[in-house]
C-alpha cells in the first residue's frame, strides 16, 4: 500500500458561477474561487500555505495569495497539459501534506475560457512557439489539424473503424451528461436535457465529431482545499480522502497528436493512471460508487472506461448501453452533467462534484457512495483520483 | 428541376392583380420630388400644372413602382412568379442574387386620385451561366401597372441568382517551427522530396523526426526519400471552426506509408463522402512560398 493512499483528504470545495461571460478578471475569479474553498473548509486564508494550479492558468500563485490574503506560501506547483493537470493538482497537494512541506494546499483554475481564450478556436500562437511543442505541432496545425475537437476526430475515426462504434454511441455520452445537468440547478444547460435525435441532427464539427460530440466553453473558477486525513477530521466536513492519485504519460507521446503509435485506439497514458490508482487504493473498478470522467469529447469517455478497465477494449458502447451510466445504474456518469453540462472548468469541477457527491450535497445525488473515480484531460498526458468517504 | 418550375411559372401567365395600397396622391409625390429634386412644377403646383398641357396636376411617371411598393411588412402573394423562381433556385444552391437589368416603359402620366394595381409574370429563366460572380440563372419578370383593365406602366425586371463561390480560406497557413532536427523535412518539400529520417547506426526509420534515435540513442542520422505512397490509417472532414489557409471543409488523412511511418497531410481534390480507411494516397507537394512547401495526399487511382 502506498504512503500517499489516504494520507490526504480534500476539506474544501469553492467555485465561482459558471457563465459564458463573467465580466470579470480571471484573476477575480481565481481569487473567489479560492476565497470560497478556504472559507468552505472552515479555514482563514492564513492557514494556507501551499498553492497548486495548471500550467495554462494565467493567475500566478503570488497574485492569488496577495489577492486572498494568504500571508506565505512553503509550496507552489504548476502541471502542464492543459487538463490533464487536473486531479494532478490534487495529487501534488497531497503529496505535499503528506511530507509535510505545506499544511494547506488549495488547488485552483480560473479562467474565462468562453468571453477571452477560447480554446476551440485555432491557437496560432501555440502552434508556432518556439519550444519542441512548437515543433511537435509543424507536423499537425499547417497539415489543417489544429482543434481540439479535429484532434480527437483522428482517433475517434480509427476507433469506430476497429470496434464499430457508431456516431450514436458517441451520442449516448452526451445525452447521458445532458440528463443530469438537466437536474443541476448550477449547471449551464439545466433544465434543457437533449435526446439521441438531437445529437444526431447536431452540425457536423470535424466528422466523425457533432456538435453535440463537444463540450460548452465557459468561463469560472473552481478550487479545492488539501490538507492531511488527520487535520481534516477537525474540519466542519465529512473529508473525501486521496485514496489513490496518479498522473501519466504513455510511450510516443504528443499533445492531443499521438498518432504514431502502434494503436490509436486507446489512451495508454490514462491506462497507465488506471494501472496506479488500483494499485495504490486496493480497490478495483467494481468498487467505484460513481465515475467523474473527462468529457470534452464524447469519444474519449468510451475509450477511458475501457483503459481504467471497466471493459474490454472496444467494448464500451455496449457497457454503456443500457442505463449503466444513470444515476440508479451500474456506473453513474457525470452526475453534476460533466463538461458538455455542466460547466467546462477543465475538469476542476469534475473534482469539486465527486467531493459533493462524498458529502451526500450533489444536485443528483447517487445512493450511498464510497468511493468516486475523477479523471483529468484526455489526448494529454493526464491524471486521476480515487476519492473516499 | 429549376427548368420544370420555370416553364410551369411561364405558363402560369400574369399573376392576380395586387391593388396599391392608397390611390396616386400630391403628399407623396412631393415627397418623392423633394427627395429626387425634380422642381417640375406640373407635380405639385396646381396653378402651373393647369397651365401646362396636362391642364392639372400628374405624377412623375418613374414613380408608378412606388404606388405598389410592398409595405414592411407584406408578404409576396402566393402567385407571385419571382418569388417561386427564387425559392428553387435557392434550394438548389443559388442563394445570391444581384439585380442585372430594369427597364420602364410608361403609357401615360398617371393623376392624383386614381387607384392603380400591379400583376407580373415571369418570361423567362436562362441558365445554367459561368458569369463571373459564379454560375447562376438570368431570371426576368415582366410588371404590368393598370388602372382598371387599362396598362399604364411596364417594367422589365431581370436578376441573376448565382451559387456564392466556396468560402476563401481566411489568413495563411500556419507556418511549421523549424528546427536543426527536422528542416532536413521542409528542405525536402521543397524539392519535391518526401523525407523520412532513419538512423545511421540500427537503421530505424521514424517520422515525426528528432534529433536521437529512441531505439538506439544515437545522434548519427540521416534520411531516405519515401516512395510517397501509402494508404488512409484515419482521417477527419473538417466542418468548423475556419482554420487558417484552408477551404472549409477539409480532409485531413492520417497515412501509413510503405516505408512503415505514418505522416499527417490534407488529402486534397478529394470528395470527403468517398473518403475512407484504407483509401490508396500519393503525396504531393503544395507550395506556399518560397520558404514553404507542404505535402499533400491525393487519391491514388
Ligand atoms: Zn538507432
Amino acid at each position: 500500500m502506498s504512503t500517499l493512499s489516504g494520507a490526504a483528504a480534500i476539506v474544501g470545495i469553492g467555485a465561482t458561477a459558471f457563465s459564458k461571460a463573467s465580466g470579470r478578471t480571471e484573476l477575480r475569479l481565481a481569487a473567489q474561487c479560492v476565497r470560497s474553498a478556504i472559507a468552505d473548509a472552515g479555514l482563514s486564508p492564513s492557514d494556507v500555505d501551499g498553492l497548486v494550479t495548471f500550467t495554462m492558468d494565467t493567475n500566478s500563485e503570488i497574485a492569488v495569495a496577495r489577492e486572498v490574503g494568504i500571508p506565505e506560501l512553503s509550496f507552489f506547483s504548476r502541471i502542464s497539459y492543459g487538463g490533464g493537470a487536473a486531479c494532478a493538482t490534487v495529487q501534488q497537494a497531497a503529496m505535499a501534506v503528506a511530507t509535510g512541506v505545506a499544511s494547506v494546499v488549495v488547488c485552483y483554475r480560473a479562467f474565462n475560457e468562453r468571453s477571452g481564450q477560447r480554446y476551440g478556436r485555432v491557437q496560432a500562437a501555440a502552434a508556432q512557439q518556439p519550444t519542441s511543442t512548437g515543433v511537435d505541432n509543424g507536423w499537425h496545425y499547417p497539415m489543417g489539424l489544429g482543434t481540439p475537437a479535429a484532434t480527437v476526430a483522428m482517433f475517434a475515426r480509427r476507433y469506430m473503424h476497429e470496434y464499430g462504434a457508431t456516431s450514436e454511441d458517441f451520442g449516448r455520452v452526451a445525452v447521458v451528461d445532458r440528463k443530469h445537468a438537466a437536474t443541476n440547478p448550477h449547471a449551464w444547460f439545466h433544465g434543457r436535457p437533449i435526446t439521441i435525435e438531437d445529437h444526431q441532427s447536431s452540425r457536423w464539427i470535424a466528422e466523425p465529431l457533432r456538435l453535440l460530440d463537444c463540450c460548452q466553453e465557459s468561463d469560472g473558477g473552481v478550487a479545492l482545499v488539501v490538507t492531511t486525513t488527520e487535520r481534516a477530521r477537525d474540519l466542519p466536513h465529512r473529508p473525501a480522502v486521496v485514496r489513490a492519485a496518479a498522473q501519466g504519460s504513455g510511450a510516443d507521446q504528443y499533445v492531443m497528436n499521438s498518432y504514431y503509435r502502434p494503436d490509436i485506439t486507446g489512451l495508454p497514458e490514462m491506462g497507465l493512471v488506471g494501472r496506479q490508482l488500483w494499485g495504490q487504493s486496493g480497490l478495483s473498478p467494481e468498487d467505484m460508487s460513481a465515475a467523474v470522467l473527462y468529457d470534452h469529447f464524447t469519444p474519449f469517455v468510451l475509450v477511458q472506461l475501457e483503459e481504467l478497465g471497466f471493459c474490454k477494449p472496444g467494448e464500451a458502447k455496449d457497457f454503456i448501453a443500457d442505463g449503466t451510466l444513470e444515476l440508479d445504474g451500474r456506473l453513474p456518469l457525470n452526475p453534476h452533467g460533466g463538461q458538455l453540462g455542466e460547466a467546462y472548468i477543465h475538469g476542476m469541477n469534475g473534482i469539486a462534484e465527486a467531493v459533493r457527491q462524498l458529502r451526500g450535497t450533489a444536485a443528483n445525488q447517487v445512493a450511498a457512495v464510497r468511493n468516486v473515480l475523477v479523471t483529468a484531460g484526455t489526448g494529454v498526458p493526464t491524471s486521476a483520483l480515487v476519492l473516499s468517504a | 428541376m429549376i427548368r420544370d418550375v420555370a416553364d410551369q411559372v411561364i405558363a402560369r401567365g400574369e399573376s392576380s392583380r395586387r391593388a396599391a395600397p392608397d390611390p396616386v396622391n400630391v403628399p407623396m409625390v412631393r415627397h418623392w420630388v423633394e427627395a429626387l429634386g425634380d422642381r417640375n412644377p406640373i407635380y405639385t403646383d396646381p396653378v402651373a400644372a393647369a397651365a401646362s398641357v396636362h391642364g392639372g396636376l400628374v405624377a412623375p411617371p418613374a414613380m408608378v413602382q412606388v404606388w405598389t411598393m410592398f409595405g414592411l411588412r407584406c408578404t409576396r402573394p402566393a402567385d407571385d412568379p419571382l418569388g417561386a423562381m427564387m425559392s428553387v433556385l435557392d434550394e438548389a444552391g443559388f442563394t445570391s442574387v444581384v439585380a442585372t437589368n430594369c427597364e420602364q416603359t410608361y403609357h401615360r402620366y398617371l393623376r392624383p386620385g386614381e387607384e392603380v394595381t400591379v400583376g407580373a409574370r415571369l418570361t423567362d429563366v436562362v441558365g445554367p451561366k459561368r458569369t463571373a460572380l459564379g454560375d447562376g440563372w438570368f431570371v426576368t419578370t415582366v410588371s404590368t401597372w393598370y388602372v382598371g383593365d387599362e396598362p399604364v406602366a411596364e417594367m422589365l425586371f431581370r436578376v441573376l441568382k448565382f451559387r456564392p463561390p466556396a468560402e476563401e480560406p481566411v489568413g495563411d497557413v500556419l507556418r511549421p517551427v523549424v528546427s536543426l532536427d527536422t528542416e532536413f523535412f521542409w528542405a525536402g518539400t521543397r524539392v519535391g522530396e518526401l523525407r523520412i529520417q532513419k538512423c545511421l547506426a540500427c537503421g530505424e526509420v521514424r517520422h515525426p523526426p528528432g534529433p536521437m534515435c529512441p531505439g538506439c540513442g544515437s545522434t548519427e542520422l540521416t534520411h531516405v526519400v519515401a516512395d510517397g505512397v501509402g494508404e488512409i490509417y484515419s482521417y477527419v472532414v473538417h466542418h468548423h471552426p475556419p482554420m487558417p489557409g484552408k477551404r472549409l471543409p477539409f480532409v485531413v488523412a492520417l497515412v501509413e506509408l510503405a516505408e512503415g511511418v505514418r505522416l499527417l497531410a490534407e488529402l486534397i481534390d478529394a470528395d470527403p463522402a468517398e473518403v475512407r480507411v484504407g483509401l490508396p494516397v500519393r503525396v504531393d507537394f503544395q507550395r506556399i512560398d518560397d520558404e514553404l512547401t507542404l505535402p499533400v495526399w491525393r487519391v491514388r487511382s
